[in-house]
Formats: structure tokens, C-alpha cells, sequence
């Protein structure tokens, strides 16, 4: 193999990198974007709904190799599905509990989630231990596929890409196309005159909630085929779903779209020219530099004040 | 009701977000009746504390602290660590104590966080008057709390192997220093695997980076190689893709891996699924032991090196007989990594010392340390130096399916050297 074709294979699978960078973020910001983008909720306990949805592929992961072996091939779309509904489920709970007092103080909220994702992290260091654990992993989805000699692209990047894609879409149609999107829409605008209306916001607001967190569930089962499992590993994502959510606009779901697209593409490209740490610093200074000159993100939705 | 000010929000957020990486501070106080069985002779009356602090020794029990981080980031490291020590405790303990005291532990939790870890060596040294303490993990928390030990003049046992370039009188380092868990992996390297050029990669902060410079020497100077990458990222990284293809259009001979906690998941994770696996590329590590195989998963990481001094599977009959104590007292599960028998050894060179010195005070056991022999550890015989490190072997292990390692090479006993001349 002569060194021009291999320097091109080595871009192909750079630029699917990016791709499935973006993809990452994405798929992690989703359910942020309802939850603080529409209902202005800070949660900062998203991250650990996220492990919830890790945690829930590892159990799932155990009792398919003690009880069903013949499972252990597909039992990760299981997991997919059930992380969403005990995430959401875990979602409906905190909402009742906590959250819906504290809609009209947005700001306490972020305290409150604070205080919950630190409570959420002892409990599951109290169940599962401290130590990480590590879900078995279908063997199709760990390995890569070659489409040209010398190009390798890993399945769980395709896999992540391919979630991202249906779920994106999925609650693009849902906030602008259906009925339900209305109602939140106009529930976060204004929450009296909805009321008004006739629209029942409590239910809207806690379907809202619920769902923005199965979100995470589902990336949390998701990203334990490219990440860790272990008590604080949805801190390790936090910091970044709320740049992507804050930079795009936090109303706007092209906006999340295209802040992920570009904080990724930024990062994937300085990475590979520069070093990993200078990537981050050049990646987070542009976000300030741009959030300094457009304060309101890179899309925002014009309303009268 | 909407936000009035999205701007200010932002700013809370961010300042939250910052803030979300320091943790839980909640302490607990354990103080821990640890079990008898033998009954021992009266103490020699040469043990009375002496000093500018008095110890809490007293003629039937000599009071211990231990300070690890029981909650917190750090909480999955340090697990390992509170359970050898008192494991080895309990031990001793059994054995019929140090001359003839039995030793009562006062533990106390560092939460993962820097100025609580000095905080409570204040109260494990002034209030509670330890006479030694076996504690800490990172670097950072070692650095928190040494003035302390300094000005009190405790007497501490850190477990953690780590960069070198310290040495105080009030510390013993019973894990390795740099240069002897990295020269000689390197030099098998160079030997076995032939090679040549170099990838160094590593978590950015001061242990892969002061680990990757003496690397860099060492190849350049001695080996006569070539480091033909050297890479850092944030800790908590968790996309490596651009690192992965970095290693592919650079072919070294070897990548050095110096990459810790949750990121280490994911860069194994994610070179398998790049294709990049031990069939094609050899890769030795530094920052993994049987405990973070444990998250990464055997099936991640198989066939890859791992340079340590202690690894779970060592067939000597005194490892054999700590893996199996181990086991009982904590589960068929439980695994031992690297840094887990290191803080074993504590308890025990403390024994030897106290025994060896007639005395709990704290000079003449610091003064009575220099060469004592163990011959019971786990990873085999060890010696102090004057310099307060462990003479020690270094032995590479080749990642298996199930999570443990073989030990496929053993190098002669190791002199520690935490100020190498030529490496700075």
C-alpha cells in the first residue's frame, strides 16, 4: 500500500469521525434540549439519567448471560428500549416530586438538580459499587467495516449515527408537526395563557420531563459501547450536552443540530492537526468568543418581549 | 413563566457546570473494633510515646488512621486501598498486634477532594494523635496533605505508584516511582518487541506528563529510538477517534499509554472498534490494573502489556494465600490491582519498623525503616530504602479474556531512584 492512498483512508475515516463526533453530542443533547431548551429546566442531574440508561444495559447485559445465552446477541436493542421507559420512568418520578414546584424559579432548579445528581451518584455507588463495570457487548457491534482497504469504520459509531438520525427526527416532527409539540411550544411560551387555553400544562410538563430523560437513557445504553460505566460517568458528558445545547440557542432544535455539527467537526479537525488538549481549549474559546458577540446562541426564536 | 434573562442563565449554568467536578463532602467516622483472637504478652516498657506529639498509644492499643476517599471520583481507585489496608490490619491484629497492642483504625474520608484530605490529616494527627496513617491515592491529594504531616510529624504510607521527585522524611512510597515502572518496560520493549518508534500518549495532568518525559529520554538517550507521537488529552475525554487515526497513519512500533479513569474505558473501547487490536499493534500501558480491566472489559483490552510490580495472578504462595484471604474477606469477585498491594504492604513495614525500632515514636520508626526486609508480600520480597522507597521488581503482563493478566516477564530488583539524574 503506497503512502498517498493510506494518507486517504486515513481522512475517510477522519471525516466519519467528525460525523460520528457530532452524532455523540447530538444524541446527548436531545433530551436537553427539551428539558432546558423548552422548559427551561437547568437540569444538571441529566447526566445521570444518562447512567441510568449504562447501568440499565449492564444489568441487562448480567441477566442474559445467566439466564438467557441465546440473548446475548440482541439483547442490546432491549436494552435500547427498556433504558428509555426506566429513565423516563425515574424522569416521571423526579418531576413529581421536585421539579414541577420550581418552574417559576428556573434558576433554583439548577441547585435542586444539582443536589439530585449527587444523590443519584451515591445511590448507584451504593447498588453497583464504585468500581466502573463493563456491559458484554454484542460482538457485532464491536468490531469495524472495511468498504475500502485500509479504511476501517467502527459499527458502534454507524450504530450511534444511526439512533441520533431516527430520534432527531423523531422529536423534530413531534415539537413542530404534531399536536403534542403545540402544546409545549405554547406551554413554555406562556404558561398562563396556555392554561387559558385550555391545554392541561401540568401533563404537558411532565411528559416533557419524562421524555427529555428516556432520551438520555437511550444514549447512556448507547454510549457504553464507546464509553465508561460507573457512577460518575455521566459527568463526564454533562459539560458538554449543555455547551451544544446553550451555543445552538437553547430554544432551537436546528440550532443543537448545528452547534453539534460544529463543535464537532471543530474538535475532530484541530484534534488531528493539533493535540487533544490545545483542540479543547481552541473549541471552548471560539464558544465564548461567539456566545460574547450573539448571546442568544446561534439560533433563536424571535419573540416579542 | 419564561426566563427573563437567557444570558444570565447561561453564565449560572456554566458556573454550575465548572463547579460539578468537585464532589460529594460528606465525611464519615468510622472507628472500627477490629477482631481478636490472640492473646498476648504485657508490652515491653520501653514503648511509652515520647516526642512533641503525643501518640495514641496506650499499654493495650495503638491508634491508627486511614485516609482514603470513600465517596467522590476517586472513590473507584480507592476502594482497592481501604480494603487491603485492613485486610493487612485485621491480620496483624490476629497475630496478636504490634508489641503486644492491638491496632484501632480511625478512618477517615478524603471525598475526593484535595483540602478536605488535608483537613482531616489535621484532625487524624492533632485531634485523634495517630501514630501512623495509611491514606491518599492521586498525587494531588499526597501534595495536600505533606505540609501537614511535616509540621505535625506524622507518619504516612502511600500506595500509589507515581511520578517521583519527592521525599519526606514523613512519608514511606510503597508503590513504585517513574523510573522503575517505566525504564525497564521500555527496555523489554525494545528487546522483545523489537521496537523501534514510539507513540506516547497520555491524561493530561502532572503523572502521564512527568512519566512521558522520563519515557521520552529513556528511548532517545538509551534506546536510541524515536518517539514519533506524544499526545495529551483532558481527563474525562471520551472521544478518541482522532487519536486512533493518528496511531494508524503514524505506525510506531509501540504505543505508551498513560491514560486514566473513565477516558481509559473509551480509548479501549474505541481503538477495538477501530480495528486496532493486539494483532496488529502492540501497546503497553502503565495506567491499568486489574481494577480498571474490570470497566473496560477483558474482551477491550486483550493481549495488550501492562507494566506493573504486582499483578493478581502471580503464583508465589504468598500471593496465593492474599488472594485467597482477600477473597473471603470481600468476595469471590473481588480483584487486586497493583496499587491494592501496595497498600497492603503498609500495615506490615509499619509492624516491622515499630518492631524493629522497641518504640512507636515516630523518629526512631523512621529511623529503623531504612532496610527492612519483607519477605511475605504478595509481589515477593521487598526492601526499604534509605530514601523511603521500595527496592521492587517490574514485571509485564499480557491482558487476558477474563480481566486478569499473564505474567509473561520479571525484571532483576529494581533500585528506586525518585530524583533520576539525566531524566529531568
Amino acid at each position: 500500500m503506497d503512502s498517498i492512498s493510506d494518507f486517504g483512508a486515513i481522512l475517510l475515516m477522519q471525516g466519519f469521525n467528525g460525523l460520528s463526533n457530532f452524532c455523540v453530542l447530538l444524541l446527548m443533547a436531545l433530551g436537553l434540549a427539551i428539558i432546558f431548551g423548552q422548559m427551561g429546566v437547568i437540569n444538571m442531574a441529566h447526566g445521570e439519567f444518562l447512567t441510568i440508561g449504562a447501568y440499565t444495559t449492564y444489568v441487562l447485559s448480567e441477566i442474559c448471560q445467566r439466564y438467557a445465552p441465546w440473548l446475548s446477541d440482541s439483547y442490546f436493542v432491549l436494552a435500547v428500549v427498556v433504558s428509555f421507559f426506566i429513565a423516563g420512568a425515574v424522569g416521571l418520578v423526579v418531576e413529581h416530586l421536585m421539579i414541577r414546584k420550581l418552574y417559576t424559579r428556573p434558576l433554583d432548579t439548577l441547585l435542586a438538580t444539582w443536589g439530585l445528581s449527587l444523590i443519584m451518584q451515591q445511590v448507584f455507588r451504593s447498588i453497583f459499587g464504585a468500581r466502573e463495570v463493563s456491559a458484554v457487548l454484542p460482538a457485532w457491534l464491536m468490531g469495524s467495516v472495511q468498504p475500502l482497504p485500509g479504511v476501517d469504520i467502527p459499527i458502534n459509531g454507524l450504530l450511534v449515527m444511526g439512533l441520533c438520525l431516527v430520534l432527531t427526527s423523531v422529536i423534530f416532527f413531534g415539537l413542530y408537526r404534531s399536536r403534542w409539540g403545540v402544546r409545549v411550544r405554547a406551554t413554555t411560551q406562556n404558561r398562563v395563557m396556555s392554561r387559558a387555553t385550555g391545554i392541561d400544562t401540568a401533563h404537558v410538563d411532565r411528559l416533557s420531563f419524562a421524555l427529555g430523560c428516556g432520551l438520555a437513557g437511550i444514549a447512556g445504553a448507547a454510549f457504553t459501547t464507546i464509553g465508561s460505566t460507573g457512577p460518575t460517568s455521566g459527568t463526564l458528558y454533562i459539560v458538554d450536552t449543555f455547551l451544544v445545547v446553550v451555543f445552538g440557542g437553547a430554544q432551537s432544535l436546528l440550532g443543537g443540530i448545528a452547534s453539534s455539527f460544529s463543535i464537532a467537526q471543530a474538535q475532530a479537525t484541530m484534534e488531528f492537526f493539533l493535540s487533544g488538549s490545545t483542540a479543547k481549549v481552541l473549541t471552548l474559546s471560539a464558544v465564548i468568543l461567539i456566545l460574547m458577540l450573539r448571546p442568544q446562541g446561534l439560533f433563536s426564536i424571535r419573540a416579542r418581549s | 413563566m419564561r426566563m427573563k434573562s437567557p444570558r444570565l442563565v447561561t453564565v449560572f449554568a456554566l458556573v454550575a457546570l465548572a463547579g460539578c467536578s468537585s464532589s460529594e463532602a460528606s465525611a464519615t467516622s468510622v472507628s472500627a473494633a477490629t477482631s481478636s483472637t490472640a492473646e498476648k504478652a504485657p508490652p515491653p516498657p520501653e514503648a511509652a510515646p515520647s516526642g512533641p506529639r503525643a501518640l495514641a498509644v496506650t499499654e493495650k492499643e495503638v491508634t491508627v488512621g486511614q485516609l482514603h476517599s470513600a465517596t467522590g471520583t476517586m472513590a473507584i481507585s480507592e476502594t482497592g486501598s481501604i480494603q487491603a489496608e485492613r485486610l493487612a490490619i485485621e491480620q496483624i491484629n490476629a497475630q496478636g498486634g504490634i508489641l503486644g497492642r492491638k491496632i484501632n483504625i480511625i478512618q477517615e474520608d478524603g471525598a475526593s477532594d484535595w483540602p478536605t484530605f488535608a483537613e482531616k490529616s489535621k484532625k487524624l494527627l492533632v485531634s485523634d494523635r495517630t501514630a501512623a496513617v495509611f491514606g491518599c491515592w492521586t498525587s494531588a491529594s499526597r501534595k495536600a496533605v505533606l505540609p501537614v504531616f511535616e509540621k505535625e510529624q506524622g507518619l504516612l504510607y502511600y500506595p500509589t505508584f507515581y511520578e517521583g521527585l519527592e521525599q519526606s522524611k514523613n512519608v514511606f512510597y510503597t508503590g513504585q516511582e517513574a523510573t522503575q515502572q517505566i525504564l525497564a518496560g521500555l527496555d523489554w520493549l525494545q528487546k522483545e518487541k523489537k521496537a523501534k518508534t514510539f507513540f506516547l500518549i497520555g491524561s493530561d495532568y502532572i503523572w502521564p506528563r512527568t512519566s512521558n518525559k522520563i519515557a521520552r529520554k529513556h528511548i532517545e538517550n538509551v534506546l536510541k529510538g524515536q518517539v514519533v507521537g506524544e499526545e495529551y488529552y483532558p481527563l474525562g475525554h471520551t472521544q478518541f477517534g482522532s487519536l486512533i487515526n493518528k496511531i494508524k497513519l503514524k505506525k510506531p512500533d509501540a504505543v505508551y499509554a498513560i491514560i486514566v479513569g473513565g477516558s481509559n474505558v473509551s480509548f479501549y473501547k474505541q481503538l477495538k472498534a477501530a480495528g486496532v487490536t493486539a494483532q496488529n499493534q502492540t501497546l503497553l500501558t502503565i495506567s491499568v490494573t486489574e481494577d480498571e480491566l474490570l470497566g473496560i472489559g477483558g474482551e477491550n483490552m486483550v493481549g495488550f502489556y501492562a507494566a506493573m510490580k504486582y499483578f493478581q495472578s502471580l503464583k508465589n504462595e504468598n500471593n496465593v494465600a492474599f488472594v485467597k484471604a482477600f477473597k473471603e474477606k470481600y468476595g469471590p469477585n473481588a480483584v487486586i490491582g497493583d496499587v491494592t498491594q501496595a497498600a497492603y504492604l503498609g500495615p506490615w513495614l509499619y509492624k516491622a519498623a515499630v518492631e524493629k525500632a522497641g518504640s512507636f515514636d515516630i523518629d526512631k520508626v523512621v529511623a529503623a525503616s531504612s532496610d527492612i526486609e519483607l519477605k511475605t508480600a504478595p509481589e515477593g520480597y521487598v526492601k526499604v530504602h534509605p530514601n523511603h522507597h521500595l527496592w521492587s521488581k517490574l514485571r509485564i503482563g499480557q491482558a487476558r479474556l477474563d480481566g486478569q493478566f499473564d505474567v509473561l516477564y520479571e525484571s532483576e530488583l529494581i533500585e528506586p531512584n525518585p530524583f533520576p539524574k539525566g531524566y529531568q
